[in-house]
């Protein structure tokens, strides 16, 4: 436990998070990630949006980046692409990443920029009382959906592939070891990475709908999900309706920034006259 | 190397400035008539080391150009009015966190998508006052091409020294208006640096330096592990709703470019001291303006001409003393009235202060301003 503090701003506690809210468990679980992977402290930035998601970065001792509502990934994409060396990892929420910053989302993914994106999916505008977001399911309640959300909602998964992004899984926070490993994968992959979190806002989308305290919640997401292998050897009965958790695709592309890289080394060996900008170390070709 | 001449465009001009300064990142969304400079930097930033990304909007623009400042890169955005409103919101919050980037606004007509292939002047507010809140900002306007390098190359200076934003507010003639511009010899300036820290060690991300107000800022990525925040913050750059910080850190952040309101201020007069009629200007429309002002003094008359390159922050003390012999201002201006409520504010109400707005897409010529100098004397 004790080690795990170290990666938090201990001043800047206790959070503003509910209890019971599905937040802490998935800072908690990138920050175990981290400290398994063995990351450099100082070579990572964390970009966040606007939200109770959003928040996590800033009780997190790293160089930290809380932007506006849904641009986090842009404001990551001009971290990673003038420091391609830089780990750079976002946490976002499912208005902040599927609503006002969609298509950040989604041209990031094609891009195949290397980031890790960690959604915290929630079903609900948490931080501004509990609105329909673009993940409430059909038919649920919100404060803005109070006869039913006549909408459907994203697959951001299925989203983030076709998009492009390369790396794409889904996890939960009742499936905390499941989490744990995804994110972790997610943080060792070469390109846009995608942790879809099925999370739980028990004061605002749990209390609505009736779902009942945090326990109630997790057991709810629990119920509605099935994990791809297990899904894989089940007849297509018993997978109707269920949401698939696990590692759910890896695509084979080249990463942005990379390119970028090897782009800029083309171009100096046709234009030799050209100085070299000086510049801040790290934007060699040969940082990672 | 030394001083060589050359033929260009005013966005041309913006782009060398820029990569002379150090640029690092562009970041932008093609409109018109920005777009050359977009085209130019994806060319030639690479030449140098540099990135060019074409981003999604200019909301992904001027955000990422956000987050590349962060790492310590000279980043730049270069757009037009539609696109210019996209990015306010971003904008505030480079002004709040204090973050360098240098905005090109090719001004075209609008409201909306308007003209898009005409000139304007009508952003100069939405330079100002684009995003909520008080907000310190600073906008610079060349009056041709040659300004067009010079103001960019300032807009690199001062947004890094004062960790602010910084516009530079062309139109769509001077953009693409070609002059000869002699370019500097790059032995002959100093590219522009940011204060950085020294050490980690007790490193306060917004503690102002006594001196400036302006805190010294660590790139990410290099150990300091601070906190960056759209949110009101304290020295640490924790977030704070307590109302001593909130009120500390925005008069701190206002103060910390209106104090300098007078070393910030940059304007060309002529005439002024002995006048029975001011014309002030600034951008394309002062070329007009100024070939009206000389015009009517061979013609016997006492016109005197005052054009501003520093829009914001508004010098208004020393234009109040340089406009003080005029008894009466006339304000050419490619929209109705933007400069003009700023001059009538700053010369005070007892002079009439003439508004010679033009709308319809459409520059200035020299007679339409001497017609109205004449009509005014
Ligand atoms: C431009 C803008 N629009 C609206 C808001 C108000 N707002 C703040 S957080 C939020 C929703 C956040 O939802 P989500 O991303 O799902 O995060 P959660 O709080 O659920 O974790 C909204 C609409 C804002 N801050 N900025
Ligand atoms: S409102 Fe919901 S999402 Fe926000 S902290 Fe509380 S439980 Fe978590
Ligand atoms: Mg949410």
């Amino acid at each position: 436990m004790a080690e795990f503090l170290s990666y938090f701003r201990q001043d800047r506690l206790p959070h503003i998070w509910c209890p019971g809210c599905g937040n802490g468990t998935v800072t908690g679980a990138l920050i175990r990630a981290i400290d398994k992977l063995g990351l450099d402290k100082n070579n990572i930035v964390m970009v966040s949006g606007i939200g109770c998601s959003s928040r996590a970065v800033g009780y997190l001792d790293f160089d930290t980046l809380h932007t506006t509502h849904g641009r986090a990934i842009a404001f990551a994409t001009g971290v990673k692409l003038a420091r391609p060396r830089l780990k750079v990892i976002v946490i976002t929420g499912d208005g902040d990443s599927a609503a006002i910053g969609g298509n950040h989302f989604i041209h990031a993914a094609r891009r195949n920029i290397d980031i890790t994106t960690i959604i915290i999916n929630n079903n609900t505008y948490g931080m501004t009382s509990g609105q329909a977001s673009p993940m409430t399911p059909h038919g649920m309640l919100g404060t803005t959906a109070p006869y039913g959300n006549v909408e459907y909602n994203f697959d951001l998964c299925e989203l983030a592939k076709a998009a492009g992004a390369t790396y794409v899984a889904r996890a939960t926070t009742y499936h905390y070891v499941l989490l744990e490993d995804l994110i972790g994968k997610a943080l060792m992959h070469k390109g846009f990475a995608v942790v879809e979190v099925l999370s739980q806002c028990p004061t605002y989308f749990g209390r609505k709908n009736k779902i009942g305290g945090a326990v109630d919640s997790l057991n709810w997401i629990k119920n509605q999900t099935i994990n791809i292998k297990a899904a894989a050897v089940l007849p297509p009965e018993k997978r109707e309706g269920k949401i698939l958790i696990g590692e759910l695709h890896r695509g084979e592309k080249a990463e942005f920034t990379q390119q970028y890289l090897e782009l800029i080394a083309r171009v100096q060996r046709t234009n030799p006259t050209y100085a070299r900008n000086k510049g801040v170390p790290g934007c060699e070709l040969n940082s990672d | 190397m030394s001083e060589k001449a050359k033929l260009m465009q005013g966005n041309e001009a913006c782009t060398m400035a820029a990569i002379a300064a150090g640029l690092e990142f562009y970041a932008g969304y093609p409109i018109t008539p920005s777009t050359e400079i977009a085209e130019m930097c994806s060319e030639e930033l690479p030449k140098v080391g540099g990135k060019f990304i074409q981003m999604e909007d200019e909301i992904g623009s001027i955000s990422a150009c956000i987050g590349a400042s962060l790492t310590g890169a000279k980043a730049m955005t270069a757009t037009s009015g539609p696109g210019f409103s996209l990015m306010q919101e971003s904008i505030g919050y480079a002004s709040l966190c204090e973050i360098p980037v240098v905005i090109i606004d090719v001004q075209r007509m609008g409201p909306s998508t308007g003209m898009p292939t005409s000139p304007a002047q009508g952003d100069l507010m939405q330079a100002r006052w684009g995003t909520h809140g008080d907000h310190p900002i600073i906008a610079l306007a060349p009056g041709n091409v040659k300004e067009c390098y010079e103001l960019t190359f300032r807009a690199f200076e001062l947004s890094e020294k004062y960790r602010v934003p910084v516009v530079v507010l062309t139109d769509e003639v001077i953009g693409h208006m070609r002059e000869k511009v002699v370019l500097p010899d790059p032995a002959n300036y100093r590219m522009p640096l940011r204060a950085m820290p020294q050490s980690p060690a007790g490193y306060k991300p917004y503690a102002a330096d006594p001196n400036g107000g302006v805190p010294l800022m660590a790139p990410f990525g290099t150990g300091y592990r601070w906190h960056c925040t759209g949110l009101f913050h304290d020295e640490n750059g924790a977030p704070s709703s307590k109302p001593a910080v909130a009120s500390t850190l925005l008069r701190r952040l206002n103060l910390k470019i209106e104090n300098r309101v007078d070393e910030l201020a940059d304007y060309v007069a002529e005439g002024l001291e002995d006048c029975d009629l001011a014309v002030v200007s600034f951008g394309s429309s002062a070329m007009a303006a100024l070939s009206a002002v000389r015009r009517s003094c061979g013609e016997g008359y006492k016109v005197g001409m005052l054009r501003l390159k520093t829009i914001w922050p508004f010098p208004s003390a020393l234009i109040r003393r340089l406009l003080a012999p005029a008894k009466k201002i006339l304000v050419p201006e490619m929209n109705l009235g933007q400069l003009a409520i700023e001059i009538e504010r700053a010369a005070g109400c007892e002079r009439p202060v003439i508004r010679l707005g033009k709308v319809n897409g459409d520059l200035f010529h020299p007679d339409e301003v001497f017609a109205a100098i004449k009509e005014a004397l």
